[in-house]
């Protein structure tokens, strides 16, 4: 399940559609990214998001197939909000299931580094009185390139 | 016709987030871009960055790409989603 959305989302919910569309998964891994309330000193008040609609939900794509071809996975999740989002906020949820742990968690990760060097969304952080467009951090470009 | 798109900080340096343009057939998207500048002198500076990603109907590209009538190409800086 794919989806790109301005709408808050539930881990409950997401953990129980996973298990309906994987009932013999033995491991669920689910990871939530959320506003920070500080990032470099800074006080963020609030979070921008914008994404380029079409691509997005094809890079999407893309990364759960190459995950679904590395890992034996039965069924992924993946959902990032878009738009002003406050400090605390879910940002994006990654859900992977499989028969055994080892996949989940590997399979997570994966789609969790690809999505962040791939994806195309722009974070923009709102202070009290500035607005800054955010740059790809050389750890998240490193985080992807281990997987080649 | 090719549909141009710009996001994020880029989109905010030209003033723009979509515009439409003729090229000479057959074009790449090197041509796209000096027809765009010839059109929009000012946005040299911006479109000149040299961590400048660019994309052809949803597929990342380079400035070498060949481009037909109908084609969506997108200019954006590096991502930062996740």
């Amino acid at each position: 399940m794919i989806a790109i959305q301005n709408a808050d989302f539930s881990l409950e919910n997401e953990y129980q559609r996973l298990i309906e569309a994987a009932p013999n998964a033995g491991g669920i891994v689910l990871f939530a990214g959320r506003v920070r309330e500080f990032s470099a000193q800074k006080s963020i008040t609030a979070l921008y998001i914008e994404h380029y609609p079409g691509m997005t939900e094809k890079v999407f794509n893309d990364i759960a197939q190459e995950a679904n071809n590395r890992w034996p996975l039965l069924a992924t999740t993946l959902i990032h909000r878009v738009g002003k989002l406050m400090a605390g906020d879910n940002i994006v949820l990654v859900g992977v299931a499989s028969e055994h742990r080892a996949a989940a968690f590997e399979a997570a990760q994966y789609i969790m580094d690809l999505l962040k060097s791939r994806a195309t969304l722009w974070k923009k952080e709102i202070e009290p009185n500035t607005a800054t467009w955010l740059s790809t951090k050389p750890t998240d470009a490193a985080a992807a390139e281990r997987w080649r | 016709m090719i549909n141009v798109l710009f996001f994020a900080s880029l989109r905010e340096a030209l003033g723009c987030a979509q515009v439409t343009v003729n090229t000479p057939k057959p074009a790449t998207i090197a041509a796209l871009l000096d027809a765009l500048l010839q059109q929009h002198p000012h946005w040299q500076t911006a479109l000149s960055s040299n961590n400048l990603l660019i994309s052809r109907n949803h597929t990342l590209a380079k400035a070498s790409t060949v481009i037909t009538a109908g084609d969506e190409i997108a200019f954006f800086p590096p991502v930062s989603g996740g």
